[in-house]
């Protein structure tokens, strides 16, 4: 039961959603599982917290090194739930005032989206922002063209960057129509244009290719990464 | 003390100083707000009247409904330290990088959970299993011939098997969720990676190796279609490892790698792009709504 | 030949001088010209040519983290649509994702306020489930939403009444920064159903969209530099937008963005200098 119940499960929702796919009669079935699916993840959000929860109070309860950041991440977590889920800070919407509960979770002046606007948006983005400094100190200290394909790797970089700003212009502006092509703003498009695109287009076939594999493999019963790695 | 740690004191002693002076200087970082009167009548003709703040520029802060606010003040001030506390890794991990990595993974986990419950929980699951009940209280404009929809228990049951991961025995329950879960997207790969990823590509790369252009041959479209064309067999020829890279298939494998170096030169370059416009919005977040060293958006003009 | 400080540059310096490519050109305002190129254009005349109202979805599937980025495009295509007298759909597939709907609306209170909500545009918020949510809402629109964001049941909308599914949007913008995103709306959507798509990505996320031009997309914009010339196309069009600072933020992003990109060529070029000339050393990033 531990075993085939689930091998059943993955068995029977795939080819239901393949079949809706092709039977229109079967189209409700496929929409009713993706439903299911949708909720599903709604349900994994909720979990990924828990396990936050869970991961944490384990590691204050041990004391073990970084159990004051835990206890600040808890606190942290505790806090946006509690004041997301009470709807702190929001005014219930115009046609229904009466429903003090109905207003948007995330509104303008509500405590959740004070949270989501001064302490989740500038990090995030700071965090992301912050490889531009990183990929300039790889630029200065790992690119090196010691080989044919790294200096194409390098040369492409170059045009590239050069050519998506207006200093391709500047730079190249200069050259007789008749030389246009290579101009770095031109040049940049034919290189999207006739090895970009090409090359991930060979990428994009070969993971299609490698997806179809593995989704038979698991439609199949041959593939069962839900059983766990021990156990599949 | 050592000589590192006295620079540094003295740095953010400066740094202080300088913004604690500015501040009573300029008020900057100071948010404005418009207070707006709401008066709604609920369906039984009851009044409700409640007062919503809209942003205001600083530049009208003489006008009488624009005043001055201390939580969206208070929160550039927290957003820019918070961003400065980011920044700080760049001289290496410190108590200052790991405090703001806490409260921001914490804060982000409890903000998911929150969006899961309310935007999906709540109408999705409660609404179909108590419409009554959540017509009531969270979802008056629920569509009033929901009726209650029983085969929702079999989602209801996922999620809480799903949910079961959580406790110390019975991991085989949260089995059947994750099996639904990879069955369905299995199914659902299967076929759409098949049609948008596979036949249409090959469809794509089906051009037309003489192009005519009004009539006339274009050399210039022949020779781009030829390449592109060339360009997908030989990286495909260099991703083929069934056949030996030896004699024209070696020849077109190297052609291969030799085009995907060019592609990744390119998404190399697309990637540094990205990452200096995210820079450049945060620095411009730090200069105009923190600091007011620049105001692009005209809206501290004759302040 | 090479002096030893600058084998053994320590990389703060280099933070340092892309700080400095940054932010001064910023402090000092400075911004270059931009012309469309023929792709923007090609993505331009997809919404250009669509008659009033035509239904268009906007699925705003990014992020705090690449909003600096793609918000310049969001805010351009928004405008577009706003003075296209075009019908909106809003949805977003990211949870940090409503926060971005909420600008463009903004944006729709301010600068067209003649605009109504449920009449001219909605906004049918987040939804989780990844593919599945835009596989469903391809099939029947009603299986996962039942309200808007707002908490209004879509039978109460006038734009979402009559609508059975997505399939019978004229246009299908997606502005995205991974996934879901683009490539998602382009398997489960555009490519199953034939409908034409257009998109706004990072340019990190570019190339995968590449192979899908034009068949699957009929155009995308690829990283600030196209927010920069959809703004310019969008202004050459529409003289009024000059007046507008806000419909200038990917054109003033390009100051900041050229200095820094020359800034990369001068240190992959020089490290690659100091690497050949000076022994090899200080490979480490």
């Amino acid at each position: 039961m531990q075993r085939a119940a689930p091998l059943m499960i993955a068995v029977t929702t795939g080819f239901v959603m393949i079949l809706a796919y092709f039977v229109p009669a079967m189209n409700d079935w496929g929409d009713m599982a993706t439903n299911w699916f949708n909720i599903l993840a709604a349900a994994a959000l909720v979990l990924g917290g828990g396990n936050l929860l869970k991961m944490n109070l384990q590691q204050i309860a041990a004391r073990s090194a970084g159990w004051g950041y835990a206890a600040v991440m808890l606190v942290s977590f505790l806090a946006t739930v509690g004041l997301g889920l009470a709807k702190v800070g929001v005014h219930p919407p115009v046609n229904f005032p009466d429903a003090p509960w109905a207003g948007d979770y995330i509104q303008e002046g509500s405590a959740l989206g004070w949270i989501y606007e001064y302490l989740i948006n500038p990090v995030t983005a700071t965090m992301f922002s912050m490889l531009a400094f990183f990929v300039a100190s790889a630029a200065f200290r790992a690119f090196r063209a010691k080989n044919l394909e790294a200096g194409l790797l390098l040369g492409t970089a170059v045009i590239v960057l050069l050519g998506r700003t207006y200093a391709g212009v500047f730079l190249t502006g200069w050259l007789p129509e008749s030389l246009g092509w290579l101009r770095f703003n031109r040049l940049t498009e034919l290189i999207m244009d006739v090895c970009t695109t090409p090359g991930t287009r060979a990428i994009t076939i070969g993971i299609a290719l490698g997806v179809v594999a593995s989704s038979l493999k698991i439609l199949l019963g041959m593939d069962r990464p839900y059983l766990g790695s021990d156990e599949a | 003390m050592n000589r590192n740690t006295v620079v540094w004191v003295v740095v953010f002693g400066l740094g202080a100083a300088g913004l604690a002076w500015r501040a009573a200087g300029t008020g900057m970082g100071s948010q404005y707000v418009r207070a707006i009167e709401v008066h709604a009548a609920s369906k039984t003709g009851q009044q409700f009247t409640w007062t919503r703040y809209d942003d205001a520029f600083p530049k009208d802060r003489g006008q009488p409904d624009v005043a001055l606010s201390t939580p969206r003040t208070l929160g550039v001030w927290v957003a820019a330290l918070m961003t400065l506390g980011a920044f700080s890794f760049l001289f290496g991990d410190n108590p200052l990088f790991k405090l703001t990595q806490a409260i921001v993974i914490g804060t982000s986990a409890g903000f998911a959970v929150c969006v899961g419950f309310w935007s999906t929980v709540v109408p999705m699951l409660m609404g179909r299993l108590h419409p009554e009940f959540v017509r009531s209280w969270a979802a008056p404009g629920m569509p009033p011939d929901q009726q209650t929809e029983w085969i929702a228990l079999v989602p209801l049951a996922l999620c809480l098997m799903l949910l079961w991961r959580l406790a110390p025995w019975g991991g085989w329950i949260s089995r059947w969720p994750l099996a639904f879960f990879i069955g369905l997207t299995a199914g659902l790969r299967l076929v759409t990676f098949f049609k948008a990823d596979f036949v249409d590509q090959v469809a794509n790369t089906i051009l037309p190796l003489a192009v005519m252009a009004d009539g006339r041959f274009d050399p210039w479209a022949t020779l781009k279609n030829l390449a592109v064309l060339a360009a997908v067999l030989a990286t495909l020829a260099y991703f083929l490892f069934s056949v030996e890279h030896a004699g024209a298939m070696g020849r077109a494998a190297r052609l291969g790698i030799c085009v995907l170096m060019i592609t990744f030169g390119a998404s190399f370059s697309l990637t540094v792009m990205g990452r200096i416009s995210m820079l450049a919005a945060r620095l411009q977040f730090l200069f105009d709504d923190w600091l007011w060293l620049i105001d692009p958006l005209n809206r501290r003009t004759g302040l | 030949m090479i002096p030893g400080w600058l084998k053994n540059l320590d990389r703060r310096w280099i933070f340092l001088l892309m700080f400095l490519a940054v932010s001064l050109p910023q402090l000092f305002g400075v911004s270059f010209p931009e012309r469309p190129s023929r792709k923007v254009l090609d993505v331009f005349d997809a919404i250009d040519g669509l008659a009033e109202g035509s239904r268009v979805l906007m699925a705003f599937d990014f992020d705090p983290a690449s909003e600096g980025e793609l918000s310049p495009m969001a805010s351009a295509f928004t405008r577009h649509c706003c003075e296209k007298k075009l019908k909106l759909y809003f949805m977003t597939l990211w949870e940090r994702g409503p926060p971005m709907v909420q600008k463009a609306l903004d944006i729709i209170a301010s600068e067209h306020p003649s605009m109504t909500y449920g009449t001219d545009f909605v906004n049918l918020g987040f939804k989780p489930g990844l593919e599945g949510v835009i596989r469903n809402a391809f099939s029947n629109l009603h299986v996962d939403f039942k309200t808007d964001q707002a908490g209004n049941s879509l039978h109460d909308i006038a734009l979402t009444r009559e609508l059975k599914s997505l399939r019978e949007m004229d246009l299908l913008i997606c502005i995205g920064s991974g996934s879901p995103g683009p490539k998602e709306w382009v398997q489960y959507g555009a490519a199953p159903n034939a409908m034409r798509m257009v998109a706004g990505v990072t340019g990190v996320q570019a190339p995968q969209l590449l192979p899908y031009v034009p068949r699957q997309l009929v155009g995308l914009l690829a990283a600030i530099k196209s927010a920069a010339e959809y703004e310019q196309a969008l202004i050459d069009r529409y003289p009024q937008l000059a007046r507008v600072d806000q419909a200038k933020e990917g054109l003033r992003r390009m100051g900041p963005q050229l200095v820094a990109h020359v800034l990369m060529v001068l240190l992959i070029v020089s490290g690659n200098l100091v690497y050949f000339l000076g022994g090899q050393s200080g490979d480490a990033p």
